[in-house]
């Protein structure tokens, strides 16, 4: 039997060796591991327009060619000085309404037409969910959805990240006849939404906290986004 | 100096040979006739959980295959340093320790693979087949045999998370490895992949079934229980 004292030193020891290796590896690694997240932000936002070629190694190229980063606050005008990309949303969220700097990401399809690329980020079952949701230039059509999250259970909530969920949200519209907002609402069978089908999608049997989740981050993240998409439509008033 | 060499050697015991019977036998058995899965029973969530496709399965059986290898050979060579009231916990730091390696690695250079591995890599860490070889063979093995043991098993890990895998993606989706192999007439005749295959029971069924040949087959494994 080894005395207290060894185990003691032996366990210290042992912390130690394994502290500072994964230390060293973390450390190491980390730039690798981030420019693999900013390369999975980018062909998400692609994906959110449905813009192809996806190869890998021509991500950022084909990114930095079609898409223009811009910063929005809740008056809807635009703010220069900030990096778009770089801008945390989760922190801006935090802040009150007003000192809110939101990113927003502008595609230039192939035939001139304009898509608004709106980041999203909201909490799930077990931790965030986030995901990017293009608009056509009438501000009001979902052209394409895009949804991830950190943990949610597998074959359950993790399924907002396959197409089955994504796909519905494709032509449908977050604005009404009346021009209110309605956006669009992740709802049960049986549910109703008061504006219509349109306005509509499909939660996942199983996976109602997550789906619940979805329907607040549209609902919380599309707003902020209004004011500005309001100044765009060729009618405002200026 | 010279005296000492020319004295005889008794008491040494003769050198082993790196690939002894025994050594063969702590790397081989566990292919067939001491199977983690289908004859220890270890590790079956994981083999249900990331056998859908078989990249993701074959990319977990060498991270566990390098964490059981390594972790018996680390706790092999200090085994008789370890403090016998804490040999749990050091087993559980070393194990722990290469599992956030391989799961760091997989994040910095196949991030795609680890996004599907999702918390399946992390969960290694309580992977019965690591405590459970460190426990009953490292512990008490030199590190060489231990190493050889952790390879053993890690490929007889693989070898059925492989073997699951290809059956649930050819018939769960047409494909082997992202290629087409189911041919485009079979589906224009109206043959329809199998949905249960991308379900984790398929997985219980076809190891059942494995298990079943198994015993069949080998004499070893017949009332064994």
């Amino acid at each position: 039997m080894h005395s207290n004292n060894y185990t003691f030193a032996f366990a210290a020891i042992l912390t130690v060796i394994a502290a500072v290796l994964l230390a060293f590896a973390s450390e190491g690694l980390r730039p690798q591991q981030e420019a693999n997240i900013a390369l999975e932000k980018r062909s998400d936002i692609l994906r959110a327009v449905h813009a192809k070629p996806i190869n890998p190694n021509e991500v950022v190229t084909y990114y930095t060619k079609n898409v223009a980063e811009l910063v929005v606050n809740a008056k809807g005008e635009t703010l220069s000085g900030l990096k778009a990309f770089d801008l945390v949303l989760k922190d801006e969220y935090e802040k009150p309404e007003n000192a809110r700097q939101l990113p927003l990401y502008v595609y230039t399809g192939k035939d001139g037409k304009k898509y608004y690329v709106v980041p999203l980020h909201g909490v799930g079952l077990w931790g965030p969910i986030w995901g990017y949701v293009s608009v056509k230039d009438d501000f009001k059509t979902i052209y394409g959805a895009v949804f991830d999250h950190k943990g949610e259970t597998p074959g359950l909530g993790a399924e907002i990240s396959t197409e089955i969920f994504q796909k519905p949200f494709e032509g449908k519209t977050i604005i009404d006849d009346k021009n209110n907002f309605v956006s669009v609402r992740v709802v049960k069978k049986g549910q109703k939404v008061e504006a219509g089908p349109t306005h509509m999608v499909d939660a996942i049997s199983g996976g109602t906290i997550t789906s619940n989740g979805v329907d607040a981050m549209l609902l919380k993240c599309l707003k902020p986004y209004l004011p500005y998409f309001e100044k765009l439509k060729p009618n405002a008033k200026p | 100096m010279s005296a000492e060499v020319n004295a005889p050697v008794k008491q040494a015991a003769p050198k082993e040979a790196l690939f002894s019977k025994k050594n063969r036998k702590a790397l081989f058995d566990p292919l067939d006739d001491n199977n983690p899965i289908s004859v220890q029973v270890l590790g079956i969530c994981s083999a249900l959980a990331v056998t859908v496709q078989v990249k993701p399965a074959i990319i977990m059986a060498l991270g566990v295959m390098l964490v059981t290898a390594f972790s018996n050979l680390i706790v092999a060579s200090i085994r008789d340093r370890i403090p016998g009231r804490i040999r749990i916990i050091v087993q559980l730091v070393v194990v722990a320790t290469l599992v956030t390696l391989v799961d760091q690695v997989l994040k910095a250079y196949m991030y795609d693979v680890s996004k599907k591995l999702s918390v399946f890599v992390g969960l290694i860490i309580t992977n019965c087949i690591v405590m459970g070889r460190l426990e009953a063979y490292a512990m008490s093995q030199k590190p060489w045999p231990s190493f050889l043991d952790g390879i053993g098993n890690g490929l007889g890990y693989g070898a059925i998370l492989v073997f699951v895998s290809m059956i649930r993606e050819i018939f769960g989706s047409g494909t082997l490895l992202g290629f087409k192999v189911v041919p485009q007439f079979l589906y224009d005749m109206g043959y329809v992949n199998n949905g249960l295959m991308m379900l984790p029971p398929a997985a219980l069924f076809i190891i059942g079934c494995f298990i079943w040949w198994q015993r069949s087959r080998n004499p070893k494994l017949i009332n064994v229980s």
